[in-house]
């Protein structure tokens, strides 16, 4: 995934442009100079339209994360946020790493922020403690359990982003991620899971977490 | 924003000196700069734009431009249709990098930089004889201040040419993306630089 600028597109706009002026050019002499800069008006308003929604719908590429090493270790780089202590999360990681002589567990919370906005805005400051103390439960919970664990805070407002930067240094084999049943789940609403699955080589599984049923049933 | 880790206890280790640059891979740091670069400029020929319109539209009272001056509107055109000639040429240039084409990539840095120099040159010779200066009122001020502001990007085009020929005829730059940088970064620039001239001719000689 990336944004790029590359020589070939700068030179498309300078054709693209060129062309876009000859209508105007011959409006003002043919007819009148304003006819002209209204027209120049409508196409840099189309001309700027286009690249906002150009990047807006942007498919997105392939994650740039670091190759798996055939070394023998099964690891697994769990997503989670307020879902992080989950018990159904536990089972689904018991699961998964049974059987495998040797295993690698990161652990990544990017502390939950609703917007770019909201995110640059420092707004999310409390939540940043929060998120550390799930981590941190979460990751003795799992020790305890004998997992080989760790912890980190993802620093990104975006889920996928905290994700593709984690894989850099952490060379997963698979990636779970857990998030709250459909009807209260921010990450579902804005497609997550989806977009990990087609950024992403590793295989995404996703977990569901009903914090309020595994309450109800501890009762 | 913060950020935190916890290491087990297998693999905890004392980390020394400076944290690890944090990148994100969005954006590479080359296109960020370059990016940065043209939202800047943008920015400051917007400035110029401003200041052209309000003079134009609602400072001016009578015709645009104010009489006597008159803008030599074909010699002008004739010099836009040379320096949009020269982003083909550059793109000539950085396509016979790409394939291996080491005479196409030296024809086209070459003349890219002639037609540069001669867009430059018809410029100053305009200067010379379109008959009023900067100090020549408002309109005097603002049309030096904007194509002087683009000939002087052009100037800067042509020293960042310079240097890709000297190293296009040293036998620098290959097929590879990482080894041909220097046209690519040279030909994003000199492009920008001809759409700005592009609607800097259409908005002072045309509209």
């Amino acid at each position: 995934m990336g944004v790029k600028i590359t020589e070939s597109q700068m030179f498309r706009v300078v054709v693209i442009v060129g062309i876009a002026m000859v209508p105007v050019i011959l409006l003002a002499a043919i007819v009148d100079p304003i006819a002209g800069a209204i027209l120049f008006g409508i196409e840099l308003g189309a001309g700027i339209g286009y690249l906002v929604q150009r990047v807006r719908t942007a498919a997105p590429g392939p994650a740039e994360v670091a190759p798996v090493p055939d070394d023998g270790t099964h690891r697994l780089l769990v997503v989670a946020n307020e879902t992080v202590g989950g018990r159904s999360l536990f089972a689904e990681l018991e699961r998964r790493l049974e059987g495998e002589p040797k295993s690698e567990i990161l652990v990544l919370v990017p502390p939950l922020a609703g917007s770019a906005a909201e995110h640059w805005s420092s707004d999310i400051d409390d939540a940043i403690p929060e998120a550390r103390e799930r981590l941190e439960a979460s990751v003795a919970a799992m020790r305890e359990k004998g997992l080989h664990v760790t912890g980190r805070l993802g620093d990104h407002h975006d889920p996928n982003q905290a994700i593709e930067d984690a894989l850099k240094v952490f060379p997963a084999d698979e990636v779970v991620i857990s998030t709250h049943p459909p009807e209260r789940s921010r990450w579902l609403e804005s497609g997550v899971i989806e977009r990990a699955r087609a950024e992403l080589p590793q295989p995404v599984t996703h977990v569901v977490v009903d914090l309020e049923g595994e309450t109800a049933e501890t009762r | 924003m913060e950020s935190a880790s916890i290491a087990s206890g297998a693999h905890a280790h004392e980390h020394h000196g400076p944290p690890e640059a944090h990148q994100s891979s969005r954006i590479d740091r080359q296109t960020l700069g370059i990016l940065l670069f043209i939202v800047s400029e943008i920015m400051l020929f917007g400035a110029f734009f401003a200041s052209y319109f309000f003079i134009r539209v609602v400072a001016n009272q009578g015709p645009w431009p104010p009489e006597p001056y008159e803008l030599p509107v074909l010699v002008a055109g004739v010099n836009t249709a040379i320096l949009v000639s020269s982003s083909f040429t550059v793109h000539l240039a950085l396509e016979g990098a790409k394939r291996g084409n080491r005479r196409a990539m030296q024809m086209g840095l070459s003349a890219t930089w002639l037609l540069g120099a001669t867009f430059l040159f018809i410029q100053m010779n305009e200067y010379v004889h379109i008959g009023f200066s900067a100090r020549d009122g408002a309109f005097g001020s603002i049309f030096y201040g904007l194509t002087g502001l683009h000939g002087a990007h052009v100037f800067v085009g042509l020293m960042l040419l310079t240097f890709a020929n000297i190293r296009a005829y040293k036998g620098h730059f290959g097929t590879a993306a990482k080894d041909h940088l220097g046209i690519e970064v040279s030909g994003i620039y000199w492009h920008f630089v001809d759409v700005m001239w592009i609607i800097v001719f259409v908005t002072i000689y045309i509209l």
